[in-house]
């Protein structure tokens, strides 16, 4: 049996709302193609802005600009961050049907990309514009190409400084010892594609890396190809021989999408995200059929999800992500786009990207290419629990106006999900804040 | 045969499972690993070393710096000949007296180079080498420490704060609270959570054992010392006097491209006031206690023209405590002459700080140099015990 609208809310997207009904599942996959609509951050903008400031740094050091002024363009760069924060927050929470939003939190964290400086930042709300959100309902193929040539990606996977051993450019080097860096190659296959367990060897691994020299990013140069770089010469990736050059690449990236084991890889990797830490097994065969059957058509595969019978049958499993948290809690406090996307930087700064931090998920600042861990336990520690239930008892009194009653609340946040423990619970807190905070703060709440 | 990489892949994995179990079990305690303690300070941001243990014997150094570091003369605190202390750490000076403070000077990890912070502060905290690509290495050495230690339970180590301590991180089980984490929650508050959280295990561990810490908090710390640096080191010592023996926050702020003489007030002034307040909240403790205080790299040798310094190589480690054979500077000096800069820009590292940190553990708790030159320290030449500790 397919899940009814209110969990597949809860499931599938950012929880209840006051101000509409849960949408009914075509309205989920509508919110698909709503969310591959760019929000406004460019490779073009991150790479000016990186130019500019490099020239503010050298200027700091030269003495002509004063350290307030630098910190000024430091904060003012850091601010943006916050702006992408509270622009994906208000995307999520207000969305009639938030499915589209989390599969850009899904498919961003399967692509990993960690900013290291404040301009990075930048990039890596780009690398979501630009390579994922427009391939949320396309081919599979398309997104990784699309983010295995991203500047972020090159940059954040050493992509820039591998050269290959007999490229031109090494070869009137040699004092340079310049070579091969194998770090994205091993990432596509091992994390990207066709995930660690599969069937695949160390010289995968190097004639990948080696097809993909040439691949670059600098900021001063619009090239994002550079033959010079490239190894020369035929590369045999999983017995399938390629030649030089971005279309070679495409064709290798759109082939490895279309693995069998990618399609395993995958399909349980959105299973365990979206129905159970240890999902049915029938649920990752039926996406993996999709999968293989679609060429990793992306669209066919969600609309498999939503449909899916083991979405209901694993209700609850799933616990949200403090970003999730977050929004899933706005959400349900009846705050909208609009409120969210009016909140000040400092507003946003203690209400979203400090709390997030405390629950363990920094804002773009993953610990390796891997992502976010998905087991409950990861999330749900002493230390990161009580990050949830301070924040469930302190911020929604300072952002909600008027403040709900706890009772209405409680059915505006969890419908009919609502246990009798809790619903026992909530209408005997001594004031609202609390009885609202036990809402949020509840187990039923931060589970999907 | 499996790669080391596949190793700490499974390392990684374990953890998950680890973190299934329920994290607090006050009861079993019965095989505490000893009584020793070990508390390691991460100094994030680049510490520079030559100017908080000021070489002021080596006469390069009056050249390489204008105004910073300028030894006695500018009110650095004589430790002997050769060595003079930051003024800022002026309250530690009872302790380097008492011989519970000691330094080992021109010290980096392996990692060389490309002078990133986050990158330095990873291969920091994993212990590791070079031979891996920094963001493919996972866990940290203290956690590795615990795997090797018998008898150690999540209690036995303890990351503090809120920043990730990657140190701690792996498949032994520790714990982790940020003393800001605290709840106030009113008595009925915290009932209906109880209740709500009851059929919930997740959720009612998690909740019980946040609780517990909470609660056993000594009276002082609630409404005790102000500042980020106090409190960590209060809950971290606090933890001490019970099951823990290892203990892991960080301080930051040491990134000092200008002004220098401005911008390191606060760390050090943090630095000192967390040695001081584990001190006074370890007691008779203290005695057994060993504190490291490291930092990702050094800093340039040379004075930049906005009067800091830049991200350089080989830097200082600070060590306290009553285990401590203080009174100290250990380490050969490499100069700062010519020719006897790396890259003729930093200083040149002459020991692998690993090599202090692995001593120590050898000594507090007795780890096989074996151990911790195959699993702590992947890698690692330990080299002759430099004997730093009392």
């Amino acid at each position: 049996m397919a899940i009814d609208p209110e969990r597949a809310a809860i499931r599938l997207g950012y929880g209840l709302s006051p101000r509409m009904p849960p949408a009914e599942s075509v309205f989920l996959l509508e919110s698909v193609a709503q969310a591959t609509h760019p929000d406004g951050w460019t490779t073009t903008a991150a790479t000016a802005a990186h130019l500019d400031f490099a020239e503010i740094r050298q200027a700091r050091d030269e003495g002509a600009l004063s350290p307030e002024d630098y910190r000024a363009h430091v904060q003012e760069l850091e601010g943006q961050r916050l702006d992408a924060l509270r622009n994906r927050i208000a995307r999520a929470a207000g969305a009639p049907a938030g499915f589209g939003e989390r599969l850009v939190q899904f498919w961003a964290d399967h692509f990993t990309a960690v900013a290291q400086n404040p301009t990075q930042h930048l990039m890596a709300a780009a690398f979501v514009d630009e390579a994922i959100r427009p391939h949320l309902n396309g081919r599979f193929g398309d997104m990784l190409f699309a983010a295995a040539t991203h500047p972020m990606m090159l940059i954040y996977l050493n992509q820039n400084a591998s050269v290959g051993p007999n490229s031109q450019f090494a070869r009137r080097r040699p004092e340079k010892h310049v070579g091969l860096n194998e770090n994205l190659g091993r990432e596509i296959l091992e994390l990207h594609t066709l995930g660690v367990g599969a069937d695949y060897k160390q010289s995968d691994v190097r004639e990948l890396a080696e097809l993909l020299t040439g691949l670059t990013y600098n900021p001063k140069d619009d090239r994002r190809f550079r033959p010079q770089v490239a190894e020369p010469g035929a590369e045999t990736v999983l017995g399938v021989p390629y030649g030089d050059g971005l279309p070679e690449i495409a064709r290798a990236m759109g082939n490895l999408a279309m693995h069998p084991a990618t399609a395993r890889h995958l399909s349980r990797k959105l299973a365990t995200h979206f129905a159970a830490d240890d999902p049915p097994e029938a649920l990752v065969a039926d996406l993996a059929a999709v999968w293989l059957d679609s060429g990793g058509d992306l669209s066919a595969i969600n609309t498999a999800l939503v449909a899916h019978p083991g979405l209901a049958a694993t209700f609850g499993q799933k616990t949200r992500q403090p970003f999730d948290f977050i929004a899933a809690s706005l959400r349900a406090l009846g705050m909208g786009a609009g409120e969210i996307l009016a909140l000040e930087r400092p507003q946003v700064r203690q209400h979203l990207l400090v709390p997030m931090q405390r629950m363990g998920q920094p804002f773009g600042k993953a610990r390796g290419p891997d992502g976010w861990p998905e087991h409950a336990a990861d999330w749900i520690t002493p230390q990161l629990l009580s990050a949830r239930i301070g924040w469930a008892l302190s911020t929604p009194q300072r952002l909600i106006e008027p403040f709900p009653d706890p009772r209405a609340f409680l059915s505006t946040a969890l419908g009919a999900t609502v246990s009798e423990t809790l619903a026992r619970a909530v209408p005997r807190a001594e004031n609202t804040r609390e009885g609202v905070a036990i809402v949020l703060a509840s187990a039923e709440f931060n589970r999907r | 045969m499996p790669t080391r990489r596949a190793l700490l892949k499974t390392a990684a994995l374990a953890a998950c499972s680890a973190a299934a179990h329920p994290l607090l079990s006050t009861m079993t305690f019965a095989s505490a690993p000893g009584e020793n303690r070990l508390v390691v300070i991460v100094l994030r941001g680049a510490m520079d070393g030559l100017d908080v243990v000021q070489p002021y014997g080596d006469p390069a150094l009056r050249a390489l710096r204008l105004a910073l570091s300028a030894g006695p003369e500018g009110g650095a605190l004589v430790l002997n000949d050769f060595f003079a202390l930051h003024p800022a750490l002026d309250g530690l000076m009872p302790l380097w007296q008492a011989g519970e403070l000691a330094f080992a000077h021109a010290v980096a990890t392996p990692y060389r180079d490309k002078r990133s912070h986050f990158d330095g502060q990873d291969l920091l905290e994993a212990g590791t080498g070079n031979d891996l690509p920094i963001d493919q290495q996972k866990g940290g050495w203290l956690n590795r420490l615990l795997q090797a230690m018998p008898g150690a339970t999540a209690e036995t180590a303890y990351s503090v704060g809120t920043e990730e301590m990657l140190i701690l991180s792996g498949s032994a089980g520790a714990l982790s609270w940020a003393p800001e984490a605290a709840l106030t929650l009113s008595p009925q508050a915290r009932l209906l959570l109880a209740e709500v959280y009851h059929d919930d295990p997740l959720f009612r561990d998690a909740a019980r054992a946040a609780e517990e810490i909470g609660a056993s908090l000594t009276g002082e710390m609630g409404k005790g010392p102000k500042g980020d640096a106090a409190r960590l080191a209060a809950f971290a010592a606090d933890r001490l006097n019970g099951e823990t023996r290892i203990a892991s926050f960080s301080l930051s702020g040491w990134d000092s491209h200008a002004r220098q003489a401005q911008v390191l007030k606060r760390p050090l002034g943090d630095l000192a006031t967390a040695i001081l307040t584990l001190r006074d909240g370890l007691g008779a403790n203290w005695a057994r206690t060993t504190v490291l205080a490291m930092t990702e790299f050094g800093r340039t040798a040379r004075e930049n023209g906005s009067g800091g310094t830049d991200h350089g190589t080989g830097g200082a480690l600070l060590m306290a405590g009553g285990a401590v054979r203080g009174g100290r500077v250990y380490g050969d000096w490499p100069g700062l002459g010519e020719g006897q800069l790396y890259q003729d820009r930093d200083l040149l590292p002459a020991r692998d700080v690993r090599a202090y940190a692995g001593w120590a553990m050898r000594g507090l708790f007795g780890t096989k140099t074996g151990l911790i030159e195959r699993a702590i320290f992947p890698g690692l030449d330990l080299g002759p015990d430099p004997r730093i500790l009392a």
